[in-house]
């Protein structure tokens, strides 16, 4: 389920680390609790954020809800595509429903991130 | 059940409701000829009188209000709205005054004005109001730019605005549009501001602190006076959202807990009829200190006891609306207060909490409750049980309406996965409510032995489910004549 090269945070983000960037969407058990998402609203290629700032809103049937940006660093692209088909965060949360890619600022932030193992751990503990 | 057809539907041409006399002078043709009219209305209805009639009627009739049924929307206060007020509001004096008259032909309206800010300042505690916003999000976004407004002129603007994450939805927006950024405060185990995490967030930068008590779990912050000492301690601001003030009319104030400010809902605490039956109102309460930068106009007194409108406020935030708010929301609100009393406004706090409190009693075994905190004027379930034999909120929710119930307010607070917030308010007896519990009860046993009936719910209403997702995803915001059909996506 949750891809095993991937990071994660509490917010239930998930990073994929490619060289000095990072490509960041939220995982699937987010998309799940969000329900049927209607609009994800992005930063701007070239914004700069701190760790858990945030960095844009989900919008879902149920909820409005902020990403957190898992790291700091700048963007460098968003997923244009999430404006005209927002379903593909539900549809493919960990693939082609991507929100943006960071330039990393600090590699040593990833080794506070949860492992695939962690995660699900994580998942389980977490009631109601 | 027969879908209602648009009233553009029903269009055949030539059709109309009434049919002018005979000209019997000469016709004068291109009167209009240097009137810009509009060319863009192809299509308009043309509906016969008794086809227009039906068609609004029969709409009118698919509506849900609260004076069909029950109508338990959390953190929404949807009371009956007692039928005197309208009456009263009613009054050629009050309805047909017109806001150019001078002040001295309405002496008596402004009167109704001032008598109503001095009677909010008494049941909050705090020492002025506007009655200028005509809505609870704008009484928030007035209050936070008077605070922006004081910050500003001692030099020290700051940035961010802290707000709980069980505040209501629309104070981050509020804090955001004046130009803050809004910073969460965690809950605690029992559902209150976890203070802790206040004092770590609390600094120099921080223009105020936005919390709704009793917040929208229905509990109430008992250390609200400490959070307001951690808050001043660095010179920040309170805000307090009232708009649960339901629960607290007559038994404490919000200026006596040390809040700076404070909007109100007339259209929830105070009776006045809501959303489509409003306008609303949402008057803005304030400690001294920031008086002078409350909108203009200010109805002060004359020494000869007289009113008037008080343009000249050099540190006024200027106007927030047009003219001197929603007056008529205002006329219903004072009546409301007036007839109840003081004994009476305390009754209704009291009622309104023994009432939620009973629901709560009733229900606990049967739907999850997270926070076991006492509760005042609502409560907060969840579907955690109904989950188990894949049952949601949303299943719940349109289930009652079966029963003739209007759904409850839906996964919010975030922090209660699967919410389901029930305010009762004081206006429901205790027959309605063991109805609404039997009700509850039976949708819970439904979830057992039957899901599907609730997966297909509503089976009654005029419509059934709708497609809610693609009505987000796909808006269509007004009809269009179909050879001219725009592109349905976000433009």
């Amino acid at each position: 389920m949750y891809p095993e090269e991937y990071h994660y945070t509490k917010d239930h983000e998930w990073i994929k680390v490619e060289n000095d960037e990072v490509v960041v969407g939220i995982t699937d058990f987010a998309q799940k609790q969000l329900g049927d998402v209607v609009y994800v609203e992005l930063p701007q290629v070239g914004a700069v954020f701190e760790f858990h700032q945030s960095l844009g809103v989900i919008e879902s049937v149920k909820a409005v809800s902020d990403i957190y940006s898992p790291l700091s660093g700048e963007v460098i692209a968003i997923n244009e595509e999430l404006d005209g088909s927002p379903e593909m965060v539900n549809e493919d949360p960990h693939g082609k429903g991507w929100i943006i890619r960071l330039k990393l600022r600090d590699e040593t932030e990833i080794e506070k991130l949860m492992s695939v193992s962690d995660y699900e751990r994580f998942l389980e503990g977490l009631e109601d | 059940m027969i879908r209602e057809p648009l009233i553009f539907e029903i269009s055949d041409e030539g059709k109309r409701a009434y049919a002018l006399p005979k000209l019997d002078i000469p016709e004068k043709k291109d009167v209009l000829q240097d009137v810009r009219t509009r060319k863009d209305i192809e299509g308009f209805p043309q509906v016969s009188e008794i086809e227009i009639v039906r068609h609004f009627t029969r709409l009118s009739q698919t509506n849900f209000c609260i004076d069909i049924g029950f109508y338990p929307l959390g953190s929404c206060t949807m009371k009956y709205n007692p039928k005197i007020n309208e009456k009263i509001a009613s009054f050629p004096g009050f309805s047909h005054s017109h806001p150019f008259s001078p002040e001295e032909l309405v002496q008596g309206n402004l009167e109704i004005l001032k008598t109503t800010e001095e009677l909010l300042s008494e049941i909050t505690g705090m020492d002025a109001f506007t009655l200028q916003p005509s809505a609870g999000a704008q009484g928030e976004l007035v209050g936070m730019m008077l605070i922006r407004a004081y910050l500003e002129e001692k030099g020290d603007p700051r940035k961010i605005v802290l707000i709980p994450d069980s505040a209501h939805g629309t104070n981050p927006s509020s804090a955001h549009l004046s130009g803050y950024r809004v910073q969460e405060i965690k809950s605690n185990e029992q559902g209150t501001v976890d203070v802790e995490d206040l004092v770590r967030a609390m600094n120099d930068d921080v223009a105020a602190l936005m919390i709704t008590n009793p917040n929208t779990l229905g509990i109430f912050e008992s250390d609200i006076k400490k959070i307001c000492a951690i808050v001043h301690e660095k010179s920040g601001f309170v805000y307090m959202d009232g708009a649960n003030m339901n629960a607290l009319l007559g038994e404490c104030r919000p200026g006596d807990m040390d809040v700076d400010v404070i909007h109100l809902n007339l259209h929830k605490t105070f009776s006045t009829p809501h959303g489509g039956g409003g306008p609303g109102s949402g008057p803005v309460g304030v400690k001294k200190v920031l008086d002078p930068y409350l909108p203009i106009p200010v109805i002060e007194r004359r020494k000869d006891s007289s009113l008037y409108f008080n343009l000249d406020r050099p540190k006024s935030i200027g106007r927030v609306q047009s003219f001197y708010g929603n007056f008529l929301v205002v006329v219903k609100a004072l009546a409301y207060i007036l007839s109840l009393g003081p004994n009476g406004l305390k009754e209704v706090a009291e009622i309104a909490v023994l009432n939620a409190n009973y629901l709560r009693k009733s229900l606990e075994g049967e739907y999850h409750l997270k926070y076991k905190t006492p509760t005042l004027h609502e409560c907060v379930f969840s579907d955690k049980f109904q989950k188990e034999h894949g049952v949601q909120n949303i299943d719940i929710a349109k289930r009652l309406i079966d029963f003739g119930v209007h759904p409850p307010t839906m996964s919010f607070p975030l922090i209660v996965h699967g919410a389901l917030m029930i305010e009762p308010t004081e206006t429901e007896s205790k027959k309605d409510l063991d109805l609404f519990i039997e009700a509850m009860k039976r949708i819970s046993k439904e979830a057992q032995e039957n899901p599907e009936v609730l997966k297909e719910a509503p089976h009654t209403s005029y419509m059934r489910r709708l497609d809610e997702t693609k009505a987000a995803r796909e808006s269509v915001l007004r009809w269009r004549p179909e050879e001219k059909e725009a592109p349905q996506n976000k433009e």
